[in-house]
Parts: C-alpha cells; sequence; structure tokens
C-alpha cells in the first residue's frame, strides 16, 4: 500500500531512504520537534518548495524543457489568493477560489506560451519564458492600483489560520492558528507530491522521458511531441501556481520579490540541479539543503568573513552578500560532474 | 528512336506575393517609421523618438549580433551573454572614470579619444573573458541544450557576482562627456548628441559585420558553417577555431554594447545585462536564430516600437515587446529570416 502510494517508484538506495524518511518525519512533527516561530517559518518554506522544485522537475528533468517562467506561475497563485480575499471578503471561499482560479490563469497562459514557441523548437520556449516572466514582473510592479505595486498586497485569511486562534496545549507546544495552518500546507503539498509522483510514473509520464531522451524518435514512434509537451508545460504551471497560493496563504502578503523575482528563479534552478534532475526526490532533498542554507549558510559565511579579516581580498570573497557566487560555482560543477544530482548519486554509489 | 522532346522550361516571374512576402522583413521598419508619424502628428516630437528609438535598436543589435552568430555556427545558446554587457560596461566606465581631466575637457578630439579608449579597453578585456568562457563553460557542453542553458546561467551568476566583488554592491552614476551633454536642434526637434554618435557607431559596426560577412574569406568560411558546418570541416577548415574568434569577437561586441548602453542611461549595474538579455532574446528570435540581418531589423523593431508606444500610451510601452513577438512568431514561427540549414 506504501508502494502504491508513491506510485511504485522507491527510493532504490538505502541511504537516500532513511533520508528521505528523516525528512518526512521533521517536516510532518515541525511544530513540536522544532519550536520556535523561526524553524515553523522555515519548515513551511521548506515544504512550499518542495513542491515547486518538483513541479519543475515535472518540465526539466521528465520533459527536458527550460522554461524560467516558473516564478510567474508561482506568482499567479499567490496573487489569485491575494486578490480573492481581498475582493471576496475573508474566508475559506476566498482562498479556494483564489487558488484555483490562479492555477487556471496559469496553465492557460502556459498553453498559450507553449502553443507559440513549442511547436516549433523547444530552445525558443527558454528564451521566451525568460521574456514573458519579466514583462509580468514589470507588469505587476507597475499596476500598482491592482497589484500593489512593489509594496505588494497585505489581506486577511480565515481567523482559524491566525496565531490568534488559540487551541490549548500539546506536548508542551501552543497549539495556535498558525500551527493549524502548516499543517494545511504541509499535507496539501504532500498531497500535491505525490501526484506528481503518479504523473511521472504514469503511461504520460514515460512519454515524456522518451521526450526528453530523443523527440525525434518519440514522433516517429506516433507520440504527439507538441502536444506532450504542451500538456506537461500547463500541469507544471498549474502546480506550481497551487505552490504559490499556498505560500500566499502562509504569509499573508504577496509581493514582486517574494513571488516574482528572478532570483527565486535561479533558487529553483539550483534547487533542481543539485538535488538531481528527472526524480522528484531531487526536488526533496535539493529544497531542504538550498532553504536551510539560505537561511544558517550566510551565517556562517558571516563569522567566516570576521574571522579572516585581517588577510587581504579573501573577506570580499567570503562576505555573506556574496553566497550566491559560491552556489553558483557549486551549481556550474554539479551541471558537470553531477548531472544526476545528490539522489543519482546515492542511488549509483549504493 | 525518338528524339528527346524539346526542353522548354517555363519560367514565370515570381509573383507580386511572393515577392512581398521576400522583402517583407526590409519593408517593416520603414513601415513602422511612417505609421510612427501618423500617429503621432507632430514632426518634431516625432523625429526625436525616432532617433532615440534607432540609437536604442542599434545598441541592442551591437549586443544581440555576436548571439546570434554564436547559435548559427555552433547550435550554442549562451544564456551567459548578459554577462560581457555588464562587465563591459564596468571596465569602460573605469576607464572613462580614470580619465576624468579628458572627458570634462570642452574639446570633442579628448572627448572621443576618451570614450574610444573605454571602448577598446572593454572589449579586449570582454574578448579575453569570452575567450575563457569559451574554453571553461561552453566547450564541454557542446550538443547539449538543456546542459548548455544551465551551465550558462551559471557562468552569469559567478560573473554578475564577481563584478560585485570586484566593483563593490553599489551602481555607479556618471556623466557623459562634456561635448556629448546636451541636445542639438534640427527641424525643430531636440536630438540628443549622444543618441546621433551611437546611432552612427551601430550602423558603422552593422557595415563593418556585413562587409566582413560578405565580402573576406572569413566571412565567407562563417556563413558557409552557419548553413553547414560538416561540409565545410570536410573541405579542410577547423569549425572550431573559426567558432572561438566568432564566439571572442560576439562577446567583444557585448562589452561594446554594454559601454554604449552604460553612456546612455548614466548608470550601470551588475544586473544590466542580465535586463538587456531579455530584449536582446527578443531581438534574436523575431529575427531568426543566426541571422544577423534579421537581428538588425528586428533591433531596430524593438527599439522604434518602444519609444513610439512610450509616447502614445505609456502603460503599454512595457508589454508592446511581446506583443511584436507575438505578432511576428504568428507571421513567421522561425523568425523574420530564418536561416537555411543544409540538413
Amino acid at each position: 500500500m506504501l508502494v502504491n502510494l508513491i506510485s511504485g517508484d522507491t527510493p532504490r538506495s538505502a541511504v537516500l531512504t532513511v533520508l528521505l524518511l528523516i525528512v518526512l518525519v521533521c517536516l510532518a512533527g515541525a511544530p513540536f520537534l522544532f519550536p520556535g516561530v523561526r524553524s515553523l517559518e522555515t519548515a513551511a518554506t521548506i515544504c512550499i518548495f518542495i513542491l515547486l522544485v518538483a513541479s519543475y522537475d515535472l518540465l526539466l528533468g521528465y520533459t527536458g524543457i527550460v522554461s524560467f517562467a516558473h516564478t510567474m506561475f508561482f506568482g499567479l497563485g499567490a496573487y489569485g489568493v491575494a486578490l480573492a480575499s481581498i475582493h471576496i471578503g475573508r474566508g475559506w471561499g476566498a482562498l479556494i477560489v483564489g487558488s484555483l482560479s490562479g492555477a487556471v490563469a496559469a496553465a492557460a497562459l502556459a498553453l498559450i506560451i507553449g502553443l507559440f514557441s513549442l511547436r516549433v523548437r523547444a530552445i525558443f520556449f527558454a528564451m521566451i519564458t525568460l521574456a514573458v516572466a519579466s514583462a509580468v514582473a514589470v507588469l505587476v510592479s507597475q499596476l500598482f492600483n491592482i497589484t500593489g505595486g512593489e509594496d505588494g498586497l497585505t489581506y486577511l485569511i480565515p481567523r482559524e489560520l491566525t496565531p490568534a486562534f488559540r487551541m490549548g496545549e500539546l506536548f508542551g507546544v501552543r497549539v495556535n492558528g498558525r500551527v493549524l495552518n502548516y499543517y494545511l500546507i504541509f499535507v496539501a503539498c504532500l498531497a500535491l507530491f505525490l501526484l506528481l509522483l503518479r504523473i511521472v510514473n504514469s503511461p504520460f509520464g514515460r512519454v515524456l522521458q522518451a521526450i526528453r531522451e530523443n523527440d525525434f524518435r518519440a514522433e516517429a514512434i506516433g507520440y504527439r511531441v507538441v502536444w506532450y509537451r504542451t500538456a506537461a508545460t500547463c500541469l507544471s504551471a498549474a502546480i506550481a501556481a497551487l505552490a504559490g497560493a499556498l505560500y500566499a496563504i502562509w504569509l499573508r502578503y504577496v509581493g514582486p520579490d517574494t513571488t516574482l523575482s528572478f532570483e527565486i528563479m535561479l533558487d529553483i534552478l539550483l534547487m533542481v540541479v543539485i538535488g538531481g534532475m528527472g526524480t522528484m526526490y531531487g526536488a526533496v532533498l535539493g529544497a531542504v539543503i538550498f532553504v536551510l542554507a539560505q537561511n544558517y549558510l550566510q551565517n556562517l559565511m558571516g563569522v567566516a568573513a570576521e574571522a579572516t579579516e585581517a588577510l587581504p581580498i579573501l573577506p570580499l570573497f567570503l562576505d555573506p552578500n556574496r553566497w550566491l557566487l559560491w552556489l553558483g560555482l557549486l551549481f556550474i560543477l554539479s551541471v558537470y560532474f553531477f548531472p544526476t544530482g545528490i539522489v543519482g548519486r546515492l542511488r549509483s554509489g549504493r | 528512336m525518338s528524339a528527346a522532346p524539346d526542353h522548354a522550361p517555363t519560367m514565370t516571374r515570381a509573383s507580386f506575393a511572393h515577392r512581398l512576402g521576400q522583402a517583407a522583413p526590409y519593408l517593416l521598419v520603414p513601415v513602422l517609421i511612417v505609421l510612427g508619424f501618423l500617429s503621432i502628428g507632430s514632426s518634431s516630437s516625432w523625429l526625436t523618438l525616432t532617433v532615440s528609438g534607432l540609437a536604442m535598436g542599434m545598441m541592442i543589435f551591437v549586443m544581440a549580433s555576436g548571439l546570434t552568430l554564436v547559435f548559427g555556427l555552433m547550435d550554442v545558446i549562451n544564456f551567459g551573454h548578459g554577462a560581457f554587457v555588464s562587465l563591459g560596461a564596468f571596465v569602460g566606465i573605469s576607464v572613462l572614470l580614470a580619465l576624468t581631466g579628458w572627458t570634462t575637457a570642452p574639446s570633442l578630439f579628448l572627448n572621443l579619444a576618451a570614450v574610444l579608449l573605454a571602448i577598446a579597453a572593454a572589449m579586449v578585456l570582454t574578448g579575453l573573458v569570452g575567450w575563457g568562457f569559451e574554453r571553461v563553460i561552453v566547450r564541454p557542453v557542446y550538443g547539449a541544450h538543456l546542459k548548455q542553458i544551465l551551465v550558462t546561467v551559471g557562468g552569469l551568476i559567478v560573473v554578475e557576482q564577481l563584478i560585485h566583488v570586484i566593483w563593490g554592491p553599489d551602481e555607479i552614476f556618471l556623466n557623459r562627456p562634456e561635448t556629448l551633454k546636451g541636445a542639438v536642434t534640427f527641424a525643430g526637434a531636440a536630438l540628443e548628441k549622444y543618441r546621433i554618435l551611437a546611432v552612427v557607431l551601430g550602423l558603422a559596426i552593422f557595415v563593418a559585420m556585413r562587409l566582413v560577412l560578405r565580402r573576406t574569406k572569413i566571412g565567407l568560411i562563417v556563413r558557409a558553417g552557419v548553413q553547414n558546418g560538416q561540409m565545410v570541416e570536410s573541405l579542410g577548415y577547423r569549425l572550431r577555431l573559426v567558432f572561438i574568434g566568432v564566439f571572442v569577437a560576439g562577446s567583444a561586441l557585448a562589452g561594446l554594447g554594454g559601454v554604449m548602453w552604460g553612456l546612455y542611461q548614466e548608470v550601470i549595474t551588475a544586473g544590466m545585462g542580465e535586463r538587456m538579455m531579455i530584449l536582446v532574446f527578443i531581438v534574436v528570435i523575431i529575427g531568426g536564430l543566426g541571422s544577423v540581418e534579421g537581428a538588425f531589423i528586428g533591433a531596430l523593431l524593438v527599439g522604434l516600437l518602444q519609444n513610439y508606444i512610450a509616447f502614445l500610451a505609456p502603460k503599454l510601452a512595457l508589454v508592446s515587446n511581446i506583443g511584436l513577438m507575438a505578432a511576428i512568431l504568428m507571421w513567421r514561427p522561425q523568425g523574420m529570416m530564418p536561416v537555411v540549414k543544409a540538413k
């Protein structure tokens, strides 16, 4: 039954299984294992990014398409929830309407972009998504009447999901709406992640992998490559939008920096590649490592910069703001030497 | 045995529609300029907008030309091209700032000498970095588009961060050289001097590039390599060396574009190349990947349209480029002047 739940796609490595179980247990028990506002914040971010990165992996790792518009879809979901909460009013209905309309809008936009670019060459897609995503990001910051511009939007979510809603104590931890909110996100992310596993292990997913390996041959066998590529794009866009909706529910704020910026797009790329392309589990490891590094590596680099203060030049490279430099180098090296990422390494080294 | 039938080929002239289709990309720029005139109405503001549109188009073309040739020749798509734009701008502007004595003197000769020195320094350095970039980053991933995109994006991040390390995290403001400030008045329209210089410089580069590509042996090899690389190699030319040359030249041109854009905006940031890449990609796509002429026309269209729309309907200026791209891809899915590959 457990194997059925993960669609028969077992981790195929003892170390990987242990790591995944640790991640699952830590995330499932986060409010009780690591009490505190900041760690709960980190855990929720990890959940959402696992889902976001997994949906990107469907595109990059399984279908072999590079998209730079994934944050745009992520943002569409987030702004969907924000706008619905503002215009419909505080309530569960607004969250559902906002999430679903964000997902539908993302899928529709993905369909249009896909029809424009995927029918010619897959490489057009990378460039066109980059252009469209940047145009949307600029548009969102310009249309401040609707989107709040650079400041973004704040809105109210149902009271049951806010810290003001108290439910007593459990295992010595005060359970409030924030914890409930966390579990809503955890369960939704888990369910959607299992859905993604189901998709990539279905016959449809097999065709996607065939296209990734050799699109010409896939076409010759009789699969409509364009159709499959476009369908994968729409699916991944819709799930990214749902991840964005969850992020908006968690943060109770949306803004261009938190949902639409190109930096987040780069983060997603790094997570997929470091974790391992073409393995849904790579998304889990990549997101966990990256979010932890983002939250804690910068502190470490600050310490290192102070320690080397006396030396010339070196502190400049160790400045906490330069952490992207090191991740960029890691990214290049991992594309060269570990194209299958951590998961691929673990599986081959068993 | 009967005689062979007479050879009587029928030569019909290409129909008007067919010839119009072939000439259409060349006609688009004049048509757009005329349309701009009709919708703007006032000839002086039209002239100002046209010159600034052309200047912007020329600068985008300078950045895009290397990218499109590299793609045509070796099927390499370099997402790190924007890094050369930023790097060129920082190097060039540093030279200009070091030559403050020359740039503040009210002498056209000294000012131009400073600008040319800055351009030369920027081109040499970005050319060298481009050479290293090709060796270290691009060479191991030939033939794999997916890896190329990922690795060159990684290269873009690293170069951008290195710029932060060397020049600090803040943007740098600068003043144009003394005699390039201000505007000249022509037919009632104020034309910024620097924009005229940018148009002249861009046009000179385009003409020089066309001459090299059409009239020299190396140009012949490059064009032949774009059409059918294997055949050129089997004729005994080492296309790899040619490709490295084109890559270096393309990087140097991107650096030149960076200096020009920095002087145009009067502020430079490490992220400027990344932002320019978006326009560059639009230009390269609508021109047809691998086509220099296509990129030239595409760049002029983007520059002109953006300036006209910014005047007529400022809100729409942001989406005008995307709209242009969508329209052209609907008309010709491969871009305006797709490169014919013999395969």
